[in-house]
């Protein structure tokens, strides 16, 4: 990408910046997570999302606000993208009580009723059987929505991966299958773990129709999953998009990187789709540094705002720790 | 109780009416499993549904538990009240991950904002020759998990009353029939329906013994009451019916009347249900006693085909009687 030719499929530019302001929210969010954890804020496993945030974006403009989401443990990008508030997204990183979850999810299981956003989970593979259910439920009832689930490349290795597009497939379900390929399941590496790397043959191999997309393009994702969508809506079953990505961080905060070079790390970062898709929108006169510089702004006092709102957050009382264990019953 | 009218039945046979009604009263009920379908059920128990309800509600799946037990999960979140049927307990462990980690979780990990209405049936136990990958008793593994309950109807009455009680209910349901009661018969009441899921119930009376059990031992221990009698040891005998949660109230109701107790679990005695049940009257009732709580268990075997080893290894009869003699010998 030289960054002065004017991509000719740029969307229109209220819908560019959108996109753009959308990818630098959520990178900003990340690194300002990582110094939290530093900080210990913030505890647990912290995954970040930096490097990947083209898929979320692009994912989320092109769904419907009926659709689910089923999300995995590296799921802050979705969850902002989706349009859970930030303030409740970190208070709930925080374990306070105005987090989404009440502090009972934490960064690996942010959920909300609300934008049906199932997850945050952790388990890999896990999320991929509820999605084929949130869809059964959708079709058994008449309605158009589709799940959009997520899940990494580790996951192609679990049975549930072919257990639930072997099911999605046969009873022609609305899943989109969102495979996001960042080339490691912690620190194995694709190559290291599949005998067919080629993922997408995999689920071709169930009969889904599947395709690759560059993850690192807001554009490619967003146009891949607009026609996915179109075919789900129309009855054709489920649809499999494997997104080729790359995390720019380390796992966990907890991962010393030892089994990839920085040189590869380096190489994917010149890809970066926030500074590749501004490029582009600084190619077309879209926008000015300044208007970067001012995206950067807006996101920083959005973020301060959520530290203040979970920094003030209160713990919730240990006397409710079994709540919710059960519903509550009223007589 | 009025002379209602009763009809001959089978514990199968209440089972299938109570999914019948089901499917009946509530359009977003619908069943699913291995071979639920054209086969009937692995245990004919959905014989004839498929043709009365459909391939829609009516779903053979895969052999697929992970997924298809997630799909129900799924579908009760997305508005469905799914039934599912996984053939036996041992099978229940390929989707051991979508109960405990999934189904019993969400509630809480949400912070309440999701709940899993979800009823997972499956067959328990031994007695049929199966052998050790067909005949295992694990529902203790499920009772020790938070966010879900557990029921064993060991009756016709309950055959047909826990379903439509556990399909009420918010959060994820386990219930376990035992694969040796499919074809008791008995009478059972014409307007039967729907029954506690949380409540034991006392099944015989007595006063000089409590024998604690559920599931296919139940009749095993009424048997042993039977004999006892005749011994003149009265002893009462208590069906747990819910292993999670546990009802100590009549448990304990009962230990205090009569002072001694002995727990009948067809579970392996080492962390089991029994072991459970056992400390829980120690921390409540243990200056009740005057015997030391006393157990039948399976023997600590993976279960054997041949049937004098299968019988065994499980509790009988003779061996409760037995147990409950020498905890009547006993004082402390």
């Amino acid at each position: 990408m030289s960054g002065t030719a004017i991509d000719k499929n740029l969307p229109a530019r209220e819908q560019a910046i959108a996109w753009l302001q959308q990818m630098i929210r959520i990178r900003r969010f990340e690194e300002k997570c990582a110094q939290l954890y530093g900080a210990t804020k913030i505890r647990g496993f912290l995954h970040l999302y930096s490097g990947e945030e083209a898929i979320a974006v692009g994912v989320m403009s092109a769904l419907k606000n009926t659709d689910a989401v089923v999300a995995t443990y590296r799921e802050h990008g979705q969850a902002l993208a989706r349009g859970i508030a930030m303030p409740s997204i970190l208070a709930e990183m925080y374990g306070k009580q105005e987090g989404c979850c009440h502090g009972r999810g934490g960064s690996m299981h942010l959920f909300d009723a609300a934008t049906r956003f199932f997850g945050g989970n952790a388990i890999v593979g896990g999320g991929l059987p509820i999605a084929v259910g949130l869809a059964l439920a959708d079709k058994m009832q008449k309605r158009t929505n589709v799940t959009a689930c997520f899940f990494g490349e580790g996951a192609v290795a679990e049975g549930e991966f072919h257990e639930s597009l072997n099911l999605a497939a046969l009873w022609k379900l609305p899943v989109l299958f969102l495979c996001e390929n960042n080339l490691y399941a912690m620190g194995t590496a694709l190559t290291r773990s599949e005998s067919q790397t080629d993922i997408h043959q995999k689920a071709q191999s169930y009969n889904i129709p599947a395709e690759v997309v560059d993850g690192m393009d807001v554009m490619a994702v967003e146009a891949a999953v607009r026609t996915a969508l179109d075919a789900i809506r129309s009855g054709a079953g489920p649809r499999f998009l494997e997104l080729r990505t790359y995390r720019f961080r380390a796992h966990s905060m907890f991962d010393p990187e030892l089994y990839r070079s920085k040189d590869e790390v380096e190489a994917w970062k010149a890809r970066c789709p926030i500074a590749t898709f501004s490029a582009k929108l600084l190619a077309a006169n879209l926008i000015t540094q300044n208007d970067i510089a001012a995206f950067e702004k807006i996101a920083d006092d959005e973020i301060n705002a959520a530290v203040a709102y979970a920094e003030a957050g209160t713990w919730e009382s240990v006397a409710t720790l079994t709540r919710d264990v059960y519903t509550e019953m009223t007589a | 109780m009025s002379a209602a009218t009763t009809n001959k039945t089978t514990y199968r046979e209440a089972l299938r009416a109570s999914l019948r009604e089901a499917l009946q009263n509530d359009a977003r009920v619908f069943l699913m499993g291995e071979d639920v379908g054209r086969y009937g059920g692995s245990f004919a128990v959905s014989k004839g549904l498929l043709e009365e309800f459909g391939e829609e509600r009516i779903r053979d799946t895969p052999l697929s538990e992970s997924a298809f037990v997630g799909a129900g999960i799924g579908a009760a979140l997305g508005g469905m009240r799914p039934i599912v049927e996984i053939m036996t307990v041992n099978f229940s462990l390929l989707c051991l991950d979508q109960i405990v980690n999934t189904a019993a979780t969400l509630r809480h990990m949400s912070g309440g904002q999701f709940n899993v209405p979800v009823v997972i049936r499956m067959t328990t136990g031994a007695g049929r020759q199966l052998a050790a990958q067909h005949s295992h008793s694990l529902e203790c593994w499920y009772a020790h998990v938070p966010g879900l309950r557990v029921v064993a109807p060991a009756t016709l009455e309950d055959a047909r009353g826990m379903l439509q009680t556990a399909l009420a209910n918010p959060d994820p349901v386990i219930i376990f029939e035992h694969n040796a009661l499919y074809n008791m018969e008995g009478e059972l009441n014409e307007n039967a329906g729907a029954v506690d899921i949380e409540r034991a119930s006392v099944r015989r009376a007595g006063k000089h013994i409590t024998l604690i059990t559920y599931g296919g031992s139940l009749h095993k221990t009424l048997r042993a009451a039977d004999k006892l009698a005749t011994e003149n040891i009265e002893a009462e005998v208590i069906d747990l019916r819910s292993l999670r949660p546990l009802d100590d109230a009549t448990i304990l109701q009962s230990v205090r009347k009569t002072r001694r107790v002995v727990i009948v679990d067809e579970g392996w005695r080492s962390g089991g249900l029994s072991a459970e049940i056992g400390m829980r009257i120690a921390e409540q009732a243990f200056y009740d006693l005057d015997a030391p709580p006393a157990r039948v268990c399976s023997a600590e075997v993976p279960i054997p085909y041949a049937k004098h080893m299968e019988e065994a290894a499980l509790p009988q009869t003779a061996t409760i009687v037995q147990t409950v003699r020498e905890v009547m010998g006993q004082n402390v």
